[in-house]
């Protein structure tokens, strides 16, 4: 049971390691502050991160997340812009908006049987090219609210910042982490990242399921793309162009495995802190320059999934299939 | 003879698809079709297809090898970005095109290496071995140039991009040439169907004898060159390296075009020329709604609705419909999935 936990009790592990030790380096990097921004800062890749795992743990994945997240941001700036609409209501059409394409994605991978690859890879140019329609400029957003929105954070003991998108956050991953363990959604998710075929025997409505999951994962991305619009006060159709790949390794690093069927919401929690942590300790050594972060995911995504590998092989609890 | 017969058949969804939408080209652009000689070399809207389709063609000749042993190499972009700066930081230094080609030759065949040995020694699901070379590859890119665009102007190495042989664009016989080669190697030697074997079911065929940790090594190993080939060309063309933009986003299109091609993700049964008109029907895509003069915001969004056409009529689902309707006839029995030949 415990062997469940492995990947991700290292994962946790070497977070706190690594944070000790930049601490140790760099002694202000032990602050509130630092905490804080490293929440606010990372919100709305959280936010995406959350609807990749449960797509991954069904052993699908989904590339369209960053252009959905374009979408949303220019889709509201452009409506708050035009119309005196309240941004809650925008919010609520653009929610509609993204689960209804995410569902349709879901649909075509299901009733077509077509990759999930390559569906989303449609849905990414779609996404991306409706953000284009909508507009090709940077539209600020001016509304009142935004600024409430903006304004509203918990002041830390030390001088950090609790911000309402940090929050956000963290309520998705708490609700998330609920869903995925305590609902019937959840196991059903878990049951057909085991393996279709097994998902079906056992009584799971595959194709509710699968829909299920697209849609939750475009609620979620474009959930993340308020968050952004909150983030950067502005919408952009060219912004967060990759922002699936920064997901997905989120998710890899956090101990979930791209097969399908086994890893954890909270790991991708400590994914993304890896990452942000990373980012962190380069703007405070000053002298690496930003390349540095994406070598430093690309090895740390090689050792976590050879650390995988090792766990795996050195087993003998359960007979593995073969790969 | 029913070889040839059989090819036709098989390539006719793309062959119909490229040749509907160069009809709709022709229908806004009558003048898609000319061809004008100047200089001693071709001019036209088609030599523009064919050149600047020349890096998705060349990515695509390594991405079908790789996903008929049911892989995937996301990592081909940054490869070209990789081998890119190497060439122009090689250039630069006064290296002579000799050496700096095979340089960046020896680099794109160091990453398929590495590639390679992560899926066939430490079974590492593709997807994610080559997500790694995909993530850090940008990195080490600009490690080379030091984040800089690095600028060459050693005409040799420009001639490989930009140059004309033939009256042909150097590019255009570069991918031809190269995917004549591998489809001769592939096709007349066991080696292609012994990777359509590992494709689809590696342990049994193993068990039959094949060495399938060399033929996946080797599979990673020609998307490399692939891509560097690809690389060196887009720096020569723009006689620069671009470690951010160079190959940006191309490992997909690579993919797009070799599914369009008609060949399955799940692995087995490939054609190259198949990925090739898939190459050659995205950038015809790209090129005719510049040409016809849509607005070009919405270039995406008809390229997504083309690709999702094409992509619904070769789905099983959609061919199991078909087969009902032409059920009067003798159809030939559908394979079941995976186990094609």
């Amino acid at each position: 049971m415990s062997q469940r936990y492995l990947p991700l009790l290292a994962t946790l592990a070497i977070f706190i390691i690594a944070y000790i030790a930049s601490t140790f380096q760099f002694p202000p990097m032990f602050s509130t502050r630092v905490i804080g921004n490293l929440l606010t800062d990372n919100a709305f890749l959280g936010i995406a991160a959350v609807g990749m795992t449960f797509v991954i743990l069904s052993g699908g994945i989904d590339l369209s997340i960053g252009s959905v997240i374009a979408f949303t941001s220019i889709f509201l700036a452009m409506i708050l812009a035009t119309t005196s609409i309240h941004p809650l209501l925008a919010f609520a059409i653009v929610l509609v908006m993204t689960t209804a394409f995410g569902a349709l994605m879901g649909a075509i991978i299901h009733y077509l049987d077509m990759p999930a690859f390559i569906v989303t890879l449609a849905g990414m140019f779609l996404a991306r090219g409706l953000a284009f329609v909508v507009s090709i400029d940077s539209i600020p957003i001016k509304h009142p609210f935004y600024e409430t929105l903006q304004d509203w954070y918990l002041r830390l003991p030390g001088g950090g910042r609790f911000t309402l998108i940090g929050a956000a956050m963290i309520v998705t991953f708490l609700v998330c982490i609920v869903i995925a363990h305590r609902t019937r959604f959840g196991a059903n998710v878990y049951a057909l990242g085991g393996g279709v075929a097994t998902a079906k025997l056992m009584g799971v409505d595959v194709a509710r399921t699968t829909i299920a999951i697209y849609a939750v994962s475009g609620l979620l991305a474009g959930l993340s793309g308020i968050v952004y619009s909150i983030y950067t006060s502005a919408g952009y159709s060219l912004a967060t162009v990759g922002v699936e790949l920064d997901a997905i390794a989120a998710v890899v690093i956090g101990g979930t495995l791209l097969s399908g069927g086994v890893g954890f919401v909270a790991g991708t929690f400590i994914g993304i802190a890896i990452q942000g942590l990373i980012q962190t300790y380069i703007t405070f050594d000053g002298t690496l320059s930003s390349w540095w972060t994406k070598i430093l995911i690309g090895i740390l995504l090689f050792s976590f999934v050879a650390m995988q590998k090792g766990i795996l092989l050195f087993s003998k609890d359960r007979s593995q299939k073969a790969g | 003879m029913s070889d040839r017969v059989s090819l036709l058949r098989r390539l006719a969804p793309q062959l119909i698809a490229l040749g509907a939408i160069l009809f709709l080209i022709w229908l806004v652009f009558p003048a898609f079709f000319s061809l004008t000689f100047q200089n001693g070399r071709a001019y036209g809207s088609l030599i523009d297809v064919l050149n600047r389709g020349a890096p998705v063609a060349l990515l695509s000749i390594g991405m079908t090898v790789v996903i008929a042993t049911k892989g995937i190499d996301l990592s081909v972009g940054a490869v070209m970005a990789i081998c890119g700066a190497v060439a122009a930081s090689a250039s630069v230094q006064g290296q002579p095109i000799a050496t700096t080609l095979f340089l960046a030759l020896s680099v794109g065949v160091i990453c398929g290496l590495w590639n390679g040995v992560l899926v066939a020694f430490l079974n590492i699901q593709p997807i994610i071995a080559t997500l790694i070379l995909m993530v850090a590859g940008r990195g080490i890119a600009q490690l080379i140039t030091e984040g800089a665009i690095l600028t060459f102007d050693d005409p040799s190495l420009a001639f490989v991009g930009s140059g004309a042989f033939l009256g042909l664009p150097v590019p255009i016989v570069i991918w031809v040439v190269f995917a004549t080669l591998v489809t001769l190697v592939l096709r007349r030697s066991a080696l292609g169907m012994l990777i359509e074997a590992v494709g689809i079911n590696r342990r049994a065929s193993m068990l039959a004898g094949v060495n399938a940790p060399v033929l996946l090594i080797a599979a990673y190993i020609l998307s490399g060159i692939c891509a560097s080939i690809a690389g060196v060309a887009i720096a020569a063309d723009i006689r620069g390296a671009d470690a951010n933009n160079a190959g940006l986003w191309l490992e997909l299109d690579a993919i797009l075009a070799v599914v369009v091609g008609g060949t399955s993700l799940l692995g087995g049964r490939f054609s190259i020329i198949g990925s090739l008109l898939g190459a050659m029907i995205i950038q015809a895509i790209n090129t005719g709604i510049l040409l016809s003069g849509f607005p070009p915001q919405f270039n995406l969004i008809i390229k997504a609705a083309i690709v999702v056409v094409i992509l619904i009529i070769q789905s099983p689902e959609a061919k199991t419909l078909l087969s009902f309707v032409n059920r009067t006839r003798p159809a030939p029995v559908a394979a079941p999935k995976g186990a094609q030949q």
